[in-house]
């Protein structure tokens, strides 16, 4: 492990610029797994209790979650993921929830054998009138490495865009009951995606 | 069904589209009966505004008559409505601060990255206006379809014509908060920089809001024979110093409040101006500002500046210095309709404020591009021009 750049600020290590950022995260999540760290926090106008609970169905989740083709939920702690890749294709996990705590955080690794190895957390904040500050950050081994970073940001299947844009439609979910588009048909907003 | 699309600069045509449906639950569908040409479309005929794609229909000053609705509407087919041109959901943070130009929540997840990179955070979606505000149809078109039913349109009474009604989906709130950002106290000079319809709007609202005199600035001497028959004083541009002119005028003091309504395609050939149209043609700016510039210069220590202006990137020369030295106050942004919806509706109702006269031409939505190309080269007479889908062709 690099030695670790000294943090003289308060600054969430997700907006850190040193090069060692998703090291020093590594040592705050159970079983961290991946060399890149991405982190997005959003405000919701609901309470931390009723969107655990809509978080912690993983069947919802494709609801939000653009590139998630789905999820099977296998058992309490473990459920399998299939998310599309790149340039086609699909990779495939099973992922273990590590740490839970019930209406405040949810964190999990990926299980040996993993296309992507990944792990995180996602934390559920009251932010008292503002609703519930919440926020993601992911560990995860970026498909053949940089150059797999660089094709999926082309793709805008990169993680860190991703989870941005999957916040932002759990946001719209949550408040409004509808995820925005400005498809003029349902046909068409099946063609255009999340 | 017909609907005027965007095509490239100074290329408007009515195409032939898919008729919208209901895609979520709480959208309504309209038939269009009115539709107005804003002076902001203009700087997308100008092609001033980035993210455009061929194809896109325009039009964000609306109405009609709901003809279809979603399970979560509460419009009721058959009830004549007036849609605000911002997409507000109702029930997020800055919705809740009646902030409803801020909303998030109707602006697809992958546009709110363009707004969130050029502005650092995302604004509410609008009908008809690029796709860093959502790629939305817009109203220049037989039908729309419409999100957030239940919260935007307000429904109108019936008898009452849709001209009289019909700029409250955008340029009535927009004149109104401008006044409203000038924070004017009884007794003040308000100076209002371009006599369109925002500024003409602003100039009787100040009025209403306890002005004791308003100075309207433009170059055209039809709008500002209209600015006049509201109680303005008048400077044109081309004969007066503009500078000058206030001074005198106010005694030395300069106005207490100004507004800028003209923007970002500010005409006139001041030095500044033609600095400002070649960076733009080189992109190395992107907004002329000449009468911000003015107005930032013109107003009194310690005084108001109101912005309803429509500006979309950079600028340089901007007098930060006179700004800051003065004490000066700065308030902006695009307007919260909806919050300003239900009592300019009853202002109009109790004809404390006059709207029609503003509509210099009314055509049939099939002869939107001739509108488009009259509004663009005849200022002067043409003030406004209402489409009507279902007016026949002359």
């Amino acid at each position: 492990m690099a030695d670790h750049a000294t943090q003289t600020d308060d600054a969430p290590i997700t907006a850190s610029k040193q090069s060692d950022a998703a090291d020093q995260a590594s040592g705050q999540i159970t079983d961290a797994k991946g060399s890149s760290i991405v982190g997005r926090s959003v405000t919701i106008n609901k309470p931390a209790a009723e969107l655990f609970s809509y978080f912690r169905d993983f069947n919802n989740l494709p609801t939000f979650m653009e590139n998630v083709e789905r999820i099977e939920v296998l058992d309490g702690q473990r459920s399998h993921w299939v998310v599309k890749a790149p340039a086609g294709g699909t990779v495939e996990w099973d992922a273990r929830i590590t740490a839970e705590e019930e209406g405040k955080s949810i964190a999990w690794t990926s299980e040996p054998g993993a296309d992507v190895e990944n792990s995180g957390r996602v934390e559920f904040r009251d932010a008292g009138a503002r609703g519930t500050v919440v926020t993601a950050t992911i560990l995860y081994d970026p498909p053949a490495g940089i150059i797999g970073k660089v094709i999926a940001k082309m793709f805008q299947r990169e993680p860190a865009i991703q989870a941005r844009r999957d916040l932002n439609r759990f946001k719209q979910l949550m408040e409004t009951g509808e995820i925005a588009t400005p498809a003029m048909n349902p046909k068409q907003f099946e063609e255009m995606g999340l | 069904m017909k609907a005027l699309a965007w095509h490239g600069k100074h290329d408007v045509r009515m195409d032939t589209v898919d008729d919208p449906e209901i895609v979520n639950p709480r959208d309504c569908i309209i038939k269009v009966t009115s539709t107005a040409i804003c002076g902001s479309d203009l700087h997308l005929y100008d092609h001033f505004i980035p993210t455009m794609q061929a194809g896109d229909v325009l039009g964000h000053e609306f109405m009609g008559e709901v003809v279809e609705v979603g399970a979560k509407s509460t419009l009721k087919k058959g009830q004549r409505v007036v849609v605000p041109f911002t997409i507000s959901c109702g029930s997020c943070y800055h919705c809740n601060k009646h902030q409803y130009s801020a909303c998030p929540n109707g602006l697809p997840a992958d546009n709110q990255d363009i707004a969130r990179t050029a502005y650092g955070q995302e604004m509410s979606a609008l009908f008809g206006y690029s796709h860093m505000t959502g790629g939305y149809a817009g109203g220049q078109a037989e039908y729309v379809r419409v999100p957030f039913s239940d919260v935007g349109p307000i429904v109108i009474p019936d008898g009452v014509e849709d001209d009289k009604v019909l700029f409250l989906s955008d340029i009535l709130p927009t004149g109104w908060q401008a006044a409203e950002y000038a924070q004017i106290e009884p007794g003040d000079t308000v100076a209002v920089w371009g006599c369109g319809p925002v500024g003409l709007f602003a100039v009787q609202s100040a009025f209403l809001m306890g002005a004791e005199r308003v100075i309207a600035i433009d170059h055209f001497p039809n709008r500002l024979a209209l600015a006049r028959k509201f109680g303005a004083e008048t400077i044109n541009f081309e004969e007066t110093a503009v500078y000058d002119a206030l001074m005198e005028m106010t005694g030395g003091i300069g106005p207490d409040a100004v507004i800028d309504a003209v923007g970002l395609e500010a005409h006139g050939l001041f030095v500044d101006n033609v600095i400002d149209e070649i960076k733009a043609a080189t992109f190395l700016g992107t907004d002329r500002i000449h009468s911000i510039r003015q107005a930032i210069i013109a107003c009194r220590k310690g005084g108001r500046v109101s912005m309803p202006a429509v500006y979309g990137g950079f600028v340089d020369k901007f007098p930060l210095g006179a700004f800051m030295e003065k004490g000066l106050t700065l308030k902006t942004g695009q307007t919260h309709v909806q919050h300003y919806m239900p009592a300019l509706l009853n202002a109009i109702m109790e004809e404390k404020i006059d709207t029609e006269f503003l509509i210099s031409h009314r055509l049939p939505l099939m002869d939107a591009p001739k509108g488009y190309k009259m509004f663009k080269d005849n200022q002067n007479e043409c003030t406004k021009v209402v489409l009507k889908p279902g007016m026949a062709a002359a």
